[in-house]
């Protein structure tokens, strides 16, 4: 990171802590926060959560590991994930999982060349009666056929 | 966003806005309790504990500080109803937070969001500015002298077991979302040390409907033991999957035919953490008193294959076990590879009783209710489709 990153990643991390206090109660917003923006909390970041919370480095590494929304490796600026909880599964995950797949050239659990999409499973979306469903960043996508997984991804910035 | 308003008994019935609220101000706090106590009213999170008894409780404790929590982690398999209510029907859950908060005396209510429904973050938030607009939250509410609460919403962050009220404490206060030993229990021990009383979001729907019509009225429907409706989540095998609001007391045959579901083979009640009932059980009625369910109803049809549904499950819990006591984070594995050995036909039965009896160390010996439920779905299939799973073996497995 360079030293100018360094500087602005601090200050985010100084307003964040202003918008939602400085107790340990606020971890996790602002570790959301932090994760929504830049698809990752990196080391620095995290040293520095530590630092203007007062708690351990450990301690915020310990949370990031707990949660599956949160990651300290870096990942691609959009993360599409797809439901294989049972009814997606049983209405056609499989199909829609080897379209994306083959469209970008990239398997589950990976991100792209362009480090555009990183690609993902997820337990049940809450949108079994319209599945199989797709995640893409926090925007939910119902009834998807291997054709509309595509032009969903085409849309994706 | 999904705008279509539904026809019900109870929740579905007409309501409006503020409507609750306008009314509790009016009364006293044991008057709110004893609605509550005649409604019957259990939580609808899955427990079914006594939301009078649970309230009663908090009232009770003598702090300064407490805490209302509306549990909207809503992450088992199957299960959407909260999302049907937090978009359609937000009147009556956020209504029905402040009447908690007037009826125990706290100040803060939380609305704990699973970060999946993010996209719901900014309609809710607007929602909950017209309520204070309306002063229906903040200072002096519906014009009561003193009466001072406002809702927060915090989001989860992908992990199914901060559904289970002390994990989501503990989330909320910054950790790891892991349970805690109980006792000491929220109602005493809660966020932040203060006795808290956390909540599904459809016990808070019912909640607002009992304050404005009355407990007597709620306990007409549904049977004895199981008073009042209950939101159904139908998916799976059907010509009409949705959210069904049902009395209590019906028969897994005649939800069967209201969603227009042929075929059926199998129905999964309460999610992966659930039962699995066949066909010649589905005179069986939902309800506390025979399958209870948080709303859970997943429908196989013949072409299926238990065995490949089964996995499923497990790999969900394999994944989801926060890991932190043994028979779960042990447990789940063993039993996933269990299913494996079906599948590839390496299995001996005596291994497989092994595994079931494991299961029954699981559900007495794990710390929180996902270790103590995941080997239900196990030997339920087990039990209930042994002629599939053991002559039929790895051949079909999908
Ligand atoms: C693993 C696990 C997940 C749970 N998930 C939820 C959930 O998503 N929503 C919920 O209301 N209750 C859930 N519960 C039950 C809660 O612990 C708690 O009993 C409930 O929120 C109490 O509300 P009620 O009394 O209104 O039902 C879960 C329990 C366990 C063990
Ligand atoms: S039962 Fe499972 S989820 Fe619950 S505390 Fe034990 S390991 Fe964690
Ligand atoms: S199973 Fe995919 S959304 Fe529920």
């Amino acid at each position: 990171m360079l030293v100018l990153e360094k500087n602005a990643m601090t200050e985010e991390i100084e307003e964040l802590v202003k918008k939602y206090g400085n107790s340990r109660s606020s971890l996790l917003p602002i570790l959301q926060d932090i994760q929504r923006k830049h698809k990752n909390v990196s080391d620095f970041a995290q040293q520095e959560v530590a630092r203007v919370l007062d708690i351990h480095p450990v301690e915020v590494y310990s949370v990031i590991s707990f949660y599956s929304f949160l990651n300290t490796k870096p990942k691609g600026r959009n993360i599409v994930r797809l439901c294989q909880t049972i009814t997606c599964d049983l209405s056609g995950k499989a199909s829609v999982a080897k379209a994306i797949e083959r469209e970008l050239g990239i398997k589950f659990g990976e991100t792209t060349k362009d480090n555009k999409i990183t690609l993902e499973y997820v337990n049940c979306l809450g949108m079994c009666d319209q599945g199989p469903a797709l995640l893409v960043n926090e925007r939910v996508y119902a009834k998807v056929s291997p054709e509309k997984a595509i032009q969903i991804l085409n849309e994706i910035k | 966003m999904e705008n279509k308003k539904r026809k019900g008994a109870v929740i579905f019935s007409p309501y409006k806005k503020g409507e609750a609220i306008k009314k509790v101000v009016e009364l006293k706090r044991e008057d709110v309790l004893f609605e509550l106590r005649e409604s019957k009213l259990k939580g609808r999170g899955c427990a079914g504990f006594p939301t009078a008894t649970k309230w009663t409780l908090v009232a009770a404790a003598s702090s300064q500080e407490k805490y209302i929590v509306c549990n909207a982690d809503e992450g088992e398999p199957g299960t959407f109803k909260d999302r049907v209510l937090l978009l359609e029907y937000p009147e009556l859950v956020f209504d029905g937070m402040v009447i908690a908060g007037y009826t125990i005396g706290a100040k803060t209510g939380i609305l704990y969001l699973r970060g999946e429904y993010e996209y719901m973050l900014k309609s809710l938030e607007d929602y909950l500015e017209s309520m204070r607009k309306e002063k229906l939250l903040g200072k002096n509410i519906a014009g009561k002298e003193g009466f001072d609460f406002d809702i927060i919403i915090r989001l989860g962050s992908g992990a199914y077991v901060c559904g289970e009220e002390t994990a989501l404490i503990e989330s909320l206060e910054g950790n790891r979302g892991e349970a805690r030993n109980r006792p000491p229990y929220p109602v005493n021990t809660g966020f932040m040390g203060k006795p808290t009383t956390v909540n599904n979001v459809e016990t808070f729907a019912a909640v607002s409907h009992i304050v404005v019509k009355g407990g007597t009225w709620y306990r007409k429907h549904g049977t004895d033991k199981s008073t009042g409706s209950k939101l159904f989540s139908v998916s799976g095998d059907c010509e009409r999957p949705g959210v069904y609001e049902l009395p209590w007391g019906i028969k897994v045959s005649e939800l069967l035919e209201i969603v227009g579901a042929k075929d059926t083979k199998a129905v999964q009640v309460g999610g992966a953490s659930g039962i699995c009932i066949p066909k010649s059980q589905f005179d069986r009625i939902l309800g506390y008193e025979d399958a209870a369910t948080g709303g859970s109803i997943m429908i196989f049809n013949e072409s299926r294959n238990m065995l490949h549904i089964l996995k499923n499950f497990m790999e969900f819990f394999v994944e989801e076990s926060c890991g932190q006591c043994t028979p779960c984070r042990i447990g789940n594995v063993k039993l996933l590879e269990g299913v494996e050995m079906l599948e590839n036909g390496t299995y001996t039965f005596g291994y497989m009783n092994q595994l079931k009896e494991l299961g029954k160390s699981m559900q007495i010996a794990s710390k929180c209710g996902l270790g103590q439920s995941s080997p239900n779905a196990f030997i339920s299939i087990l039990e209930n489709f042994k002629e599939e799973i053991f002559n039929g073996g790895g051949n079909h497995a999908k």
